[in-house]
């Protein structure tokens, strides 16, 4: 379970470039929940994911996994709890070693690294049995370099890597976002299984409103660094498109009629 | 080129092969522009020649000239990852201070080795010549140090390493403590460099507060020559194409300064050896720019 309170991260303070990030943002994700967030650009969402896996310290607030304290681990230390895929396929593997060997850094995730040999004979077969439920040949070329395949296939592999090591939190930062349309949806369903086979708890952020609404059990909208919108069960189902874009509609309304306020 | 002259070119290739070796651990898999060889080289020498002079063992003196040199790259690697200093900056205050460091380790500009024992008289048989024994004795170590660094970093910590190099990170979000990898891979590195100083100490008959000047571009040069006789992403072939490469490029060295016809001297050492990593760096591009052309 993930249960971030009251974060509170300002850019910049003091200057003319200020920028709030998140001003008060809570959110709970209950063990076996998948969400999906969404929200305009500046609105926090990547922001809040970086907070959640450590690359980004937040000014206060806490963040807590299965009840224990995050806030102040660096990224290394949550690693052992936090799974991630980021949104640049090159960012998510190391091009320089073999597909083998960035699977093997995976499977070690969050433990101690020893001095036996990271490929071994049992571990390739389980790779190579992993690889092959992608469908793209992959499992014959174990020991090429990673930087050899396409963005969609690096993505896929990223996708088994985090499922390779039990977390208590998935993360997808729009990991879909920077691949064509025919990949993207591969790798979308591709997430989907992975996820429910393993019973992940899974927060997605992602810039597709159809796709928050397609994939996951809830929905969740960040404005102005704060939940805004948290829809899931029936009142979910019902949601089109339109109906989220109508609520972000009225979110930026509304903001629009507090400077209204302000200036008159 | 006599038979003397080419051994002794392999010998002192062999050597420079480890520093090599060093320089591709910190340039090559961790990224890490590291200057501090040409302190951690005459540190190594300047630590087993002391050692020695003064009675030690010269197995012990040359294993703690190696020790020395892991914790001037320990030093290093926390001036950067620690206090956050500009990584090529860390390594130049290293090789400054380093200066200093050996002068007062050694007490004087330079300490002789003529009739102390050193680790290639001790072992060498009756039956072999001394400049014939050396490079044979050093054609094992780089062995031997090879195969253990490419078994090393096929191990998990050795791929933590690598990782921290090609993707910090990413090897941060697998957990791994991208800090201290910094710091393993930089003493691993300059251990290598101090372990060919104290070599070289022994074989050249003593250490010099000179004899580091330069380290670095050899180093270098080693590996861009290795790379470009045997390019390869292979580890096991990367590290062989090193020590080739250090090997070749001796060769080159004393072949230049051999022949009388062009009229180099000793003192053209680093001229020729700047010229030589310059040609190296530039005909790759060339290689390039030419194929490039064809294409279009």
């Amino acid at each position: 379970m993930l249960k971030a309170t009251d974060l509170r991260l300002t850019f910049n303070p003091g200057t003319p470039i200020e920028t709030q990030a998140l001003r008060g943002m809570s959110l709970e994700i209950p063990t076996g929940q998948f969400v999906t967030v969404i929200g305009s650009n500046g609105a926090g969402k990547s922001t809040f994911l970086n907070a959640v896996s450590g690359e980004q310290r937040v000014d206060s607030g806490t963040i807590e996994i299965d009840g224990i304290d995050m806030t102040r681990q660096p990224v290394w230390g949550r690693a052992r709890h936090v799974a991630r895929v980021f949104q640049d396929p090159l960012a998510g593997t190391c091009e320089d070693l073999t597909i083998e060997e960035n699977m093997a850094l995976a499977k070690m995730r969050g433990q101690r690294r020893g001095f036996s040999f990271a490929v071994k004979p049992a571990l390739r077969e389980e790779f190579r049995a992993q690889l092959a439920t992608l469908g793209l040949g992959l499992e014959n070329r174990l020991s090429d370099r990673i930087g050899l395949l396409s963005g969609g296939q690096r993505q896929a592999v990223s996708l088994l890597m985090a499922a390779l090591q039990p977390s208590r939190l998935l993360l997808l930062d729009e990991h879909t976002a920077a691949l064509d349309p025919r990949t993207a949806a591969f790798v979308l369903e591709l997430t989907v299984r992975i996820v429910a086979e393993h019973k992940l708890t899974t927060m997605m952020v992602t810039h597709s409103m159809r796709q928050a609404l397609d994939v996951g059990q809830r929905t969740v909208m960040l404005h102005q660094g704060r939940v805004v919108l948290d829809v899931s069960g029936p009142e979910r189902e019902g949601l089109d498109v339109h109906h989220l874009l109508d609520m972000f509609e009225k979110v930026r309304g509304e903001e629009v009629d507090d400077d209204a306020l302000l200036l008159s | 080129m006599s038979l003397y002259t080419l051994l002794g070119a392999l010998e002192i290739g062999l050597i420079f092969s480890l520093v090599a070796l060093g320089v591709y651990i910190s340039f090559r898999l961790l990224r890490f522009p590291d200057l501090t060889v040409d302190g951690s080289f005459p540190l190594g020498g300047a630590v087993a020649a002391t050692m020695i002079a003064a009675g030690y063992d010269p197995f012990t003196s040359t294993i703690v000239a190696t020790i020395a040199g892991a914790v001037a790259g320990l030093i290093t690697g926390w001036l950067n990852v620690r206090l956050k200093i500009m990584d090529l900056l860390a390594s130049i205050l290293m090789m400054i201070a380093l200066y200093s460091i050996n002068l007062r380790i050694m007490g004087k500009p330079n300490v002789p080795l003529i009739m102390e024992p050193t680790v290639f008289n001790v072992l060498q048989p009756e039956a072999l010549v001394d400049y014939v024994f050396r490079p044979l004795l050093l054609v094992f170590v780089v062995l031997a140090v090879k195969l253990m660094l490419d078994a090393y970093f096929a191990t998990q910590s050795g791929l933590a390493i690598r990782a921290t190099g090609s993707n910090a990170r990413m090897a941060r979000a697998q957990g791994v403590n991208t800090g201290l990898a910094v710091l393993a891979g930089m003493a691993l590195s300059n251990a290598l460099v101090g372990l060919a100083g104290a070599l070289f100490a022994q074989t050249q008959g003593g250490a010099d507060i000179s004899m580091g000047v330069g380290t670095i571009v050899i180093g270098l040069a080693a590996v861009i020559v290795g790379e470009s006789l045997l390019p390869s992403r292979k580890l096991y072939l990367a590290t062989i194409a090193v020590i080739v490469g250090a090997i070749v490029y001796r060769f080159f060295i004393a072949l230049a300064l051999n022949s009388d016809f062009i009229g180099l001297q000793a003192q053209d050492l680093n001229l020729v050896t700047a010229l030589l990593v310059t040609v190296a760096l530039v005909v790759p591009k060339l290689r390039q720019h030419w194929s490039g052309k064809k294409g279009s």
